[in-house]
């Protein structure tokens, strides 16, 4: 089936509710070819022109879900929301990006999809279209922590992130220099106007983790009127502060005694997000 | 053509046929050193090349193959009925339906075609379904039910020698105590270290496939990307109950090969649900099942203790060597002598104390892979090397220097050196190769700080000001042939008729070039440009397999002499017509010229309508095993390189990223240069990714993630830029053409050079490969 708007998809999924829908497939069809899945039936997403690109709405933009990664990685994109340009351009190589979709990302939610951290960062909500007709607003978070989730036949329709004007970066740390899997990957996205800086942490959890003290703690030391730079130490001790919140220490046993260490892997991972949170800091605010 | 035009040919961007093409004009067309197309190049660019998975035949049915999910399990009960039920499957075999040997295997037959009582590694073959589709093929498979009891499977291959034997056979595959001089000698310094080798896999581009069509005559075809038929056949027919002719292999197009390809886990089920169907059957591994399916580079663990005097000579070498060879024998004793006999490497050693073990456990099988046994201790010895001259607080190339190995030294096991052993030369010219520039020289061919690649890729996290530059070199070796008294002998046909040549010879190409070389030796001889290769059967004599530059030795070798004597043929007559001796002849472009012009004809004309043939072989000398303390005459020739690595490392995050390999290779002569050159490239980039990333994850024995996402192999911004800085061609008078075996040794060597490298730039003492990024951490 190959609906040409959202609403005939919705309609599709409605009339064969075992169907299942398909935008770029790079995850869907892979597990087809695999033998590990073996829908029914799919509903490609593909024509739908609709979701393919964005518009502006009272200072976000509504980003179709159906939008490519090729095509966020774009000057005219990363101009708008630079961060998600970057971990668009990072997620994979050409065959990928070319193919996987924005909304097919969220839906997936793999705990290493790259757009996720940055979405997190930018407090973007989602929305989705169902049944009912009228769109239903959830914030990405939300559907990323299963507080809330697709219902039988939604699709997920765009993707409502803030414009906020300001430096944006993410960062992502692979085992290689080609095309890879975050071992680790940080979102960092100034607000100048409600003078916040929001920081995500993709790959370390089953979702992305916002470490919102640390966040706080660094936006009260901008000097946001003026340069917004500040000392190596501070970014260092943000760093540490990210990785320290994201990647805690083992609680002590309850009878006293030591606390339990953590693994050498473990301790690698909150290097790498301790560096990779003070380097996007430190490029967000240069 | 000469090393130096090799030399001037930048790594980066140029097309291989540039070698060639752009540095010397006057250089041959055809013929021995020209840089003759593989025939089957364009086929393959344009991908209408076929290989074994793009098989069909009429009426095919489609074979799957049910593999244990344990390591180690007694087979309580195996129920077919569910999956025989299903309809449209035609055939459901285990090990109850193999009509011959119950057991196979290379050197020791220890491996059952199909389980029969216990499982003994993760994807370990059960029993094989025949359907009319591949998916009711892959879902009966799944239908069948098999009770296992679980049994505690041996992963560490250290415990294996107390352990509860796994295999009737025991779990010690082979033990070498090797004792070369006097082993109470201590020298003034020692230095110890423990190093540790992952699982490279082969990783195929390919995964394994075939086809098997019955015979009338009760017989079967395989048709399968073999790279040793007839071993293949004569194993199959053995488990089949066939005698051998009645099997038949046909060598397919082969999709990449670092290791034996499509052996017996591919033929058999094939072989056995196409008799017992009737029908011809069909098998296209995905990339799980290639994972699960083939054998792996042995992981093997390394405690070396070197001595030394005060000026850094060595005095001692002393090496314990434990390969895990996983749960059966396949080469494994191969794998070990190479490791045992190399454990000191390139270098001059007065006393060694080497012992070796290969030891069964549960993980997945260890086999043939490029440089096996001898890349594994070459990462340890140089290791050591660095170590001693860190001790010592000497240059770590003036300590290799002091103690390379020439043409007349001995190796530990008493076999004196007889080829040429360049090894101070190849080094030397590593050293001495222009670094490549830092973005902060400022100078010529630098990259700019924008098209710096940054360790972590273009869109990675690297940082200029956390990156640190390394600088390693690392020297290492390799044996041609097999050794230990494994006869090596090759038969090839050679047929001229008319314009046209033909070589029928049972050499695989996998892709190391023999077709190619073939042509070219032909081309040599007999001045006939025109050359076919015939594709490769099991009717044809045996050529054995294709590893450690035999095929280029033993099959060109036996290719030349046929040529000889058809050479011989051709000419005897007008020689006689003329009164001169054949040897006054020339034939060059199909033309036939006397020494002194009088007599010139073409090939065509002096053939006179005739057809004519000859068959050859070629044998090199004998080899004998290596004694109870390792001693012996083992190896026929070797082979060397010298490799310097520069590396980035970002030493907060600790990725590596691999800039330049500057190889200089012992290569005998130099029969193809356009083929040496990717031969090379293409093991330094192996060799890069198993430095740095490949290695199969097992937990407690279990295969975690048989995909290419989790394995990461190079990618094009992994693989460095190679540069050539020196072909030694100084020919090895007893091999044919005098060539050297050049796949093999930079597999060997990348990786101790990446390592020395990074520990280099770090100063950590990365002793575990592939590196891991934890390893590669510094503080800044």
């Amino acid at each position: 089936m190959l609906p040409a708007t959202l609403d005939e998809a919705v309609a599709a999924l409605a009339a064969t509710p075992a169907a299942v829908p398909v935008a770029g497939g790079t995850d869907l069809m892979s597990g087809v070819n695999s033998g590990l899945l073996r829908p029914a039936a799919l509903v490609g997403l593909g024509r739908i022109s609709e979701i393919r690109g964005w518009e502006y709405q009272d200072g976000h933009a509504l980003l179709g879900a159906g939008l490519t990664h090729a095509r966020m990685g774009r000057p005219d994109f990363a101009a708008l929301i630079p961060a998600l340009a970057a971990a668009a351009r990072a997620a994979g190589p050409p065959q990928i990006r070319n193919a996987g979709t924005l909304g097919g990302n969220i839906v997936t939610a793999a705990p290493t999809g790259d757009s996720l951290p940055v979405l997190a960062a930018l407090e973007a909500t989602v929305l989705i279209a169902g049944p009912g007709g009228a769109l239903r607003e959830v914030p990405v978070s939300h559907l990323l922590a299963g507080m809330e989730m697709l219902r039988p036949g939604e699709i997920v329709g765009y993707v409502r992130v803030p414009l906020l004007h300001a430096p944006q970066t993410f960062l992502k740390a692979t085992g290689r220099t080609g095309p890879g899997r975050a071992l680790a990957s940080v979102a960092v996205v100034l607000d100048p106007v409600r003078r916040g800086v929001r920081c995500a942490v993709g790959a370390v959890a089953p979702m992305p983790l916002r470490p919102v003290e640390a966040e706080q703690w660094v936006a009260s030391l901008i000097d946001w009127d003026g340069r917004r730079a500040l000392a190596p130490e501070v970014l260092a001790a943000f760093g540490d502060y990210v990785a320290m919140a994201c990647i805690p220490d083992p609680p002590a046993p309850e009878g006293g005694g030591e606390a339990p260490v953590l693994p050498p892997a473990a301790l690698h991972v909150r290097r790498t997000v301790a560096t990779l949170a003070r380097r996007g800091l430190g490029r967000a605010l240069a | 053509m000469s090393s130096d035009a090799v030399t001037a040919t930048p790594a980066q961007g140029v097309p291989l046929t540039g070698t060639a093409a752009g540095q010397e004009p006057e250089q041959a067309r055809h013929g021995l050193g020209a840089s003759l197309q593989p025939a089957d190049a364009l086929a393959k660019v344009q991908g209408t090349f076929p290989y074994a998975a793009d098989l069909w035949a009429e009426g095919l049915l489609w074979a799957a193959v049910l593999r244990s999910p344990h390591p180690h399990a007694r087979i309580v009960s195996v129920d077919t009925a569910p999956a025989a039920e299903m309809p449209g499957v035609r055939a459901v075999i285990t090990h109850e339906d193999v009509p011959g040997d119950a057991t196979h295997g290379r050197r020791v037959a220890d491996r059952p075609a199909f389980a029969r009582d216990t499982v003994r590694h993760h994807g370990e073959p059960i029993a094989a379904v025949a359907a009319d589709h591949p998916d009711t093929a892959r879902l009966a498979a799944a239908a069948i039910a098999v009770e296992y009891e679980v049994l505690e499977p041996v992963t560490d291959p250290e415990k294996a020698f107390e352990a509860e034997p796994i295999h009737p056979d025991g779990n010690l595959i082979r033990h070498i105590p090797l004792r070369y001089g006097d082993e109470s000698v201590t020298g003034e310094v020692v230095v110890e270290g423990l190093y540790r080798i992952g699982r490279q896999d082969p990783a195929p581009i390919g995964a394994e496939a075939g086809l098997a069509v019955p015979r009338t005559d009760g017989g079967v075809e395989i048709y399968t990307a073999s790279t040793d038929p007839h071993t293949d056949r004569d194993l199959a027919a053995a488990c089949f109950g066939l005698r051998p002719e009645q099997v038949k292999v046909v060598v397919t197009g082969v999709p990449g090969a670092m290791a034996d390809r499509e052996d017996l886990s591919v033929q058999l089920p094939l072989g056995l649900l196409a008799m017992r169907t009737g029908c011809p059957v069909k098998l296209a591994a995905g990339r799980e099942e290639s994972f699960l399916g083939h054998a792996h580079r042995h992981p093997t663990l390394l405690r070396y203790r070197h001595h030394a005097d005060s000026d850094g000579r060595l005095v001692k070498v002393e090496a314990q060597i434990l390969l895990d060879a996983g749960a059966y024998a396949d080469d494994s004793a191969d794998a070990l002598a190479a490791a045992v006999s190399f454990a000191a490497g390139p270098y001059v050693v007065p006393h060694a104390a080497i012992d070796g073990w290969a030891v069964r456990t549960n993980n997945p099988p260890s086999g043939h892979v490029r440089g096996e046994g001898a890349m594994q201790v070459c990462a340890a010895y140089e290791g050591q090397m660095d170590k001693l001259a860190a001790r010592l607080g000497m240059d770590p190339v003036e300590l290799r220097t002091r103690n390379v190995m020439a043409t007349g030294d001995l190796l530990p096991t008493g076999q004196t050196v007889t080829c040429p052993a360049p090894v101070a030369e190849l080094l030397r010219a590593v050293r001495q190769a222009p670094l490549p520039p830092l973005p902060a020289d400022g100078a010529d061919g630098a990259p700019g700080p924008e098209e710096w690649l940054l360790p972590g890729g273009p869109e990675g996290a690297g940082d200029p000001g956390a990156v640190r530059r390394g600088i390693g070199f690392a020297l290492g070796m390799v044996h041609m042939l097999g050794a230990e008294g494994a006869d090596e002998v090759s038969t090839a046909t050679v047929k001229v008729d008319g314009p046209v040549a033909t070589v029928m010879c049972a050499a695989v190409e996998t892709g190391q070039g023999f077709s190619t070389l073939a042509r070219q030796i032909v081309q040599e001889v007999l001045g006939v440009e025109e050359v076919h290769v015939v594709a490769v059967d099991t009717d044809q004599p045996p050529a054995g397999p294709g590893a450690r530059g035999r095929h280029t030795w033993v099959s060109g070798g036996a290719v030349e002499r046929a040529a000889k004597m058809v050479r011989t043929q051709l000419l005897q007559p007008l020689a006689a017509k003329f009164g001169m001796s054949t040897e006054l002849l020339t034939i060059a472009d199909g033309k036939i010229t006397s020494y002194d012009g009088v007599l010139s004809t073409t090939v065509a004309e002096a053939l006179e309508g005739k057809e004519l043939w000859a068959t050859a072989q070629c044998r090199p000398h004998p080899t004998e095993p290596l004694d109870d303390t390792g001693q012996g005459d083992a190896f026929v020739s070797l082979a060397f390189a010298a490799i310097r690595a520069v590396v980035d490392v970002d030493v907060e995050l600790g990725t590596v990223r691999v800039v330049e390999m500057a190889v200089a290779q012992d290569v005998g002569r130099v029969l193809n240069p356009q083929q040496l050159r990717a031969r090379i490239e293409a093991g330094v980039t192996q060799g890069v990714g198993a430095a740095l990333t490949e290695h199969l994850r097992v937990s407690r024995g279990v295969v975690r993630h048989p995909d290419l996402t989790a394995y990461p192999l190079p990618t094009a911004l992994d693989a460095p830029d190679i540069r050539i800085v020196e072909l030694v061609e100084e020919r090895d008078v007893v091999a044919p053409f005098g060539a050297k075996s050049v796949s093999a040794v930079p597999v060997v060597v990348s990786p101790a050079a990446v390592a020395a490298a990074v520990r280099a730039a770090t100063g950590r003492p990365v002793n575990r490969l592939p590196i891991r990024p934890q390893a590669a951490v510094a503080s800044p």
